[in-house]
């Protein structure tokens, strides 16, 4: 039967190695899209401008869109809704986060770029997208987005939509993203115990 | 080679005699059953025989449930308006019917097949591993009374489609979607465990002298579905047990709220889900090449181009996922890719029913039941091919998408092709596996109700399709009534013609004209060189296997 | 044998069903874009390929079928492989799928193009209906389901447009290039309009683009095609293009009706007078799930009669409507109803159905709310 063993052997080998391949797909998913642009994921931590030359030649529509979530009695606002950038200069666009709840809470603003393959020359030096904020009741915060469109981009993209969308960030989640060790939760000033002074 | 000889000659086998020198006598003998009896025996049987029973009589026994569920669907379709069920009832029921289909009727009705036919078509005693069987079959009727246990359940059972999209399957999902999940992974580790027991008996256990390139086609289709497998179970269960961690443990694999996608899930899945619906199409190519050949008197054409259709076939799948994906935002390089590569498999496909076509050219054709499947597949599979086709065409697969057309697509694929090739397979195997020829009027009145039922349901649902009908809605637009009904019409008198299949299975274990060892003339793999029925234990002493020169 | 006449009927009867069926129109629609127009061609010529393969693949078939039957003493020949052959029928198919591949692929270029827009529309799927913003131009609305319930469960004649009727449509000028945003609140959903060849998935957090240059005023009906849960057939799409002039004036009037509204915040509004907007903005949005007479469809849509406990809690009822309620189908109604909408729907069900609790919510602590 030493035939069949070393079939049986071989096969759970590619088997268990189809399992960790099957998770091992989300990273590779994510750097694929961030590599293509597939969904218009951007780098979700924060880029060294590139020191380039501007292109004056091009003048490129960003325009922002935030929008709520069920759930969060919050308001994302941008304060400028649209700019003309040109390609390779640095932009800054200032949004504000405002609770009108009665209670502090977690919430996190998730971006998303059209057309998605925009997402690869988008960068963002700063960004309150990169972490969770935490807000008190009735507080109002601002805060700014600093981003580049990188000289390469392609002519045929003459607008580039940006879209926050602000989601809740509960108990559960804050819990299980320290567990996958995420330090940029404890690393939000401000803060002590997720929902402590509530 | 597969030992095809040329017909209307002497009959003259490719198995020395010699190896079979203990003859009926020596069969009759190990037909006795030692051990338990009864229920027990059932429960604790690791005879491939007896558990490729099993495997069938449970595959039979889900095709009427889920049978029962699209009836229900297709009643309440029968005209505008709710009339029957509400839209949650609904929805469950299209999930559970997709769900029981897939990995309760089809998946084990193969399984079963390969069970019985595997050892006997390449001279093996039994599988290579018959506990590991055993346990593989158990798991399954434990894992579907689970399933279809949640639809007791507070707030009902998977209601979001077969193919459990998230959020709407994770954070919008009724509670008792965990058990779902349970039981899906019990059933994705039957289906491994099964294909592993087949890889090591078809790479081990063959008779001695053959090679590879002689082995009948459908253990070739069999040996390259499991590696499919083997290859995407994993990964089903990967999907699955993130969802799991997503409803129950606060991660966010797909949840954009908590920096997860959606639309990751989607690749995930149909990665697991393109090779899955090859790995329900596959060996019903397999049993088609064993059918065809044998009604039409003549070898198989071209016998290495089908293997090499079949492998690019399954490399191909790997290639095609994000086909079914086309509307959720790709961007167009992907788009091209996907388009490009689906249009590809096209050609293995075709390749294959021009080889069919070519085997019946110049034979000597009779049309027994098992034939008659078998030609029914090949034309209304190739219908189904047609249509996936024109879905392969992205710009138009924007039109096409999630509607009714994409319905009548994969069924025309996966009901006249996977189900009429199982079909064909039993009506092919009955006089081995009891002894009696099936009854042939019985089976011309299943079959002749079958095809006209099949393609009542499923041809006019193109049309509702292009006309503008999503699909897994519960209640249309007045301008679809007429072609629903049809459909519904179509679906009832399918689904009672299969008490037909029932009433002849029943028969013909009673009874019937009995069957020689070769039960039909033109057939010439090693399986009809046991007696009919085959005893529990055959080929304890290999035989020696003559390959055919080309 | 029998198969051969019966083989051929059914397939000579599925091809006059066919061809029949598409002359009645049972087919993609022609369409109102230069886009449909495309991809109605690139369906109808594969459609025609595979109906030459299939005769020409099927006659052989057919033919050996009926040509070398035993019944009639045909003899098997030997013959099981030729190279030649097998060779001709692997790059036959490949030319002509190249082919194919060559017009697609153009159009599918020209389906990505969404550059040089003329109006932006955002598109939010929700459970169950559809969100429209005109991006730039504050006008924002929500477009429900029409049919009455009644059509639905057969206690009244079902109208022309059953189920494909929505209480506002979105409006669009012919002509002009209109580039769509699509996302969603909740679980993936898809914006499907045939007349426009448009469909796109609307994925919660992702944005996706799509475009339209609508040729012919006229109305265009479609739906949702993503399985969104238990009203994902009842979740209908409706264009109606009208030409610039009169798509300007549109979006003028609905501008000042925008401004009227806002200013509606800042008086005291009466109870009747809530009451009535109440009702109407209740059966439009909230009756799909909470039902007319709130009963609710329970555990997943509570019911709001005979709910004392919400009827204690008037802030937490408030504050539901306006921020609604994270992985339930409750939507966060600050963002589609306005401010008057949102105290004139918490008015009425707090004294709809026996309720009775005699509150009245007024616009301006709605507002005061949201700032």
């Amino acid at each position: 039967m030493t035939g069949v063993q070393r079939t049986v052997t071989r096969t759970l080998v590619v088997l268990l190695a189809m399992f960790v391949f099957a998770f091992a797909l989300v990273p590779l998913y994510d750097a694929f899209c961030r590599v293509t642009g597939i969904n218009g994921k951007v780098e979700n931590t924060a880029q060294a401008l590139i020191r380039d030359s501007i292109d004056e030649s091009r003048v490129i529509t960003v325009q922002f869109i935030t929008r709520g979530s069920a759930g969060l009695p919050w308001k994302l606002e941008v304060l400028n809704r649209q700019v003309r950038v040109h390609p390779g200069a640095a932009t800054e666009v200032h949004f504000a986060f405002t609770n009108h709840g009665k209670e502090a809470g977690w919430g996190r603003a998730v971006p998303s770029v059209s057309p998605s393959e925009a997402s690869l020359y988008m960068r963002k030096v700063t960004c309150f997208c990169f972490q969770e904020q935490r807000l008190d009741a009735g507080e109002r915060y601002e805060a700014p987005l600093v981003f580049q469109l990188t000289r390469d981009l392609p002519d045929d993209i003459q607008t580039v939509t940006l879209v926050y969308t602000l989601y809740p960030v509960d108990d559960k989640t804050l819990a299980a993203k320290a567990l996958a060790n995420e330090a940029r939760i404890i690393a939000v000033p401000r803060i002590a115990v997720p929902g402590g002074e509530a | 080679m597969a030992p095809k000889l040329p017909p209307r000659l002497p009959p003259q086998h490719p198995l020395e005699q010699a190896g079979e020198a203990a003859g009926p006598a020596g069969h009759a003998e190990a037909g006795y059953h030692h051990g338990p009896k009864g229920l027990l025996r059932w429960l604790l049987t690791t005879n491939h025989k007896e558990i490729g029973t099993l495997y069938l009589i449970f595959s039979l026994s889900m095709f009427f449930i889920g049978g029962i569920f699209a009836l229900v669907v297709r009643a309440e379709l029968f005209q505008p308006g709710l009339q029957l069920v509400q839209p949650e009832f609904f929805n469950q029921m299209t999930t559970m019917h997709g769900l029981i289909m897939v990995f309760g009727a089809v998946m084990p009705g193969f399984v079963g097949l390969a069970n019985w036919m595997i050892p006997l078509q390449i001279g093996a005693p039994d599988m290579a591993l018959p506990r590991l069987n055993n346990f593989s079959f158990w798991l399954l009727p434990v894992a579907f009374t689970l399933l279809l246990s949640t639809l007791l359940m507070p707030g009902g059972g998977p209601n979001f489609g077969w193919t459990f999209y998230a959020p709407l399957s994770t954070t919008y999902s009724p509670p008792s979607t965990t058990f779902f999940i349970l039981s899906l992974h019990m059933a994705g580790i039957s289906s491994i465990l099964g294909a592993i027991n087949i890889i090591a008996t078809i790479l081990n256990l063959r008779a001695p002298g053959m090679r590879m390139m002689d082995m009948p086609l459908f253990v070739w289709t069999w040996l390259i579905t499991a590696f499919l497998l083997i290859a995407v179970m994993p990964v089903l269960a990967g999907v699955i047990t993130m969802m799991l961690l997503d409803i129950n443990f606060g991660t966010s694999f797909f949840n954009a709220a908590g920096g997860g996608d959606p639309v990751m899930f989607q690749h995930i899945f149909w990665f697991f889900g393109h090779p899955e619906v090859y790995i329900m199409i596959l060996p019903a190519f397999g049993i088609v090449s064993a059918i065809i050949p044998t009604f039409a008197r003549k070898r198989l054409f071209g016998y290495a181009s089908m293997v090499y259709a079949t492998s690019s076939i399954a490399i191909l799948s790997f290639l095609v996922w994000a086909h079914h994906m086309f509307a959720v935002g790709l961007p167009l390089v992907a788009e091209l890719f996907f388009m490009y590569t689906t249009m590809l498999i096209a050609v293995p496909t075709g390749v294959k029913v021009f080889n069919w076509i070519a085997t019946l050219f110049q034979g000597s054709i009779s049309f027994e039941t098992p034939m008659l499947f078998a030609l029914a597949f090949v034309v209304l599979f190739s219908i189904g091919g047609f249509s996936g086709l024109m879905l392969a065409i992205a710009p138009a697969d924007f039109q096409y998408h999630d509607t009714y057309f994409v319905v009548a697509h994969f069924h025309y694929v996966l009901v006249p092709g996977a189900v009429f090739a199982i079909m064909a397979a039993v009506y092919y195997w009955l006089p081995k596996w009891t002894g009696h020829y099936p009854n042939e009027r019985l089976g011309r009145w299943h079959f002749w109700t079958s095809v006209v039922g099949v393609n009542l349901t499923f041809f006019p649902m193109h049309f509702s399709g292009l006309a503008g009908m999503p699909r897994r809605i519960p209640d249309y637009a007045l301008q679809f009534a007429d072609f629903n009904m049809a459909s519904s019409i179509g679906a009832l008198l399918f689904g009672t013609s299969q008490l037909l299949f029932v009433w002849m299975i029943i028969k013909c274990v009673r009874g019937g004209e009995k069957a020689p060892a070769k039960a039909w003339d033109g057939a010439e793999d090693l399986e009809w060189t046991v007696p009919s029925p085959a005893p529990l234990h055959t080929f304890e002493t290999p035989p020696r296997f003559q390959h055919q020169e080309h | 044998m029998r198969k051969l006449p019966g083989g051929v009927a059914a397939i000579g009867g599925g091809v006059w069903l066919t061809f029949s069926a598409l002359a009645h129109g049972w087919n993609m629609p022609l369409g109102v874009t230069a886009l449909s127009r495309d991809i109605h061609g690139l369906h109808m010529t594969i459609f025609w390929i595979c109906v030459v393969i299939g005769v020409v693949v099927f006659g052989v078939m057919f033919y050996s079928l009926f040509r070398y039957r035993r019944s009639k003493g045909a003899q098997a020949s030997l013959f099981h492989e030729n190279t030649k052959v097998e060779v001709i029928w692997t790059t036959v198919p490949l030319l002509i799928l190249i082919g194919m591949a060559l017009p697609a692929t153009a159009t599918l270029k020209q389906m990505y193009d969404a550059k040089d827009a003329d109006l932006d529309v955002m598109v939010t799927g929700q459970q169950w209906r559809w969100h429209y913003e005109y991006l730039g131009e504050d006008v924002a609305f929500t477009s429900n389901l029409a049919t009455p319930r009644d059509q639905i469960d057969g206690a009244a004649a079902k109208g022309e447009n059953y189920l494909l009727e929505v209480d506002e449509p979105l409006v669009l000028p012919v002509g002009r290039k209109v580039r769509f945003l699509l996302t969603s609140d909740d679980v993936v959903h898809s914006w499907w309009v045939p007349d426009l060849a448009v469909k796109q998935d609307a994925i919660p957090g992702f944005v996706n683009e799509n475009w339209v240059r609508i040729e012919t005023p006229g109305t265009y009906r479609g739906q949702c095609t993503e399985l969104c849960g238990r009203n994902h057939g009842f979740m209908p799409v409706v264009v109606e293009a009208m030409e610039p002039d009169a798509f300007d004036s549109w979006l003028a009037e609905r501008q000042q009706a925008a401004a009227r509204e806002a200013s509606g915040v800042d008086r005291e509004w009466a109870m009747d007078e809530l009451m009535s907007r109440g009702q109407q903005v209740y059966e439009s949005i909230c009756a799909s799930c909470h039902q007319v007479d709130g009963s609710g469809n329970p555990p997943v849509f509570p019911a709001l009669a005979n709910n004392p406990a919400l009827m204690a809690e008037r802030d937490r009822h408030i504050a539901t409507v306006i921020n609604g309620v994270a992985g339930k189908p409750m939507p966060a109604f600050s963002s589609s109803l306005s401010p008057v909408e949102i105290a004139a729907v918490i008015t009425y069900e707090r004294n709809a159905w026996g309720n009775d609790t005699g509150d009245s919510v007024q616009p301006s602590e709605i507002q005061a709310r949201l700032e």
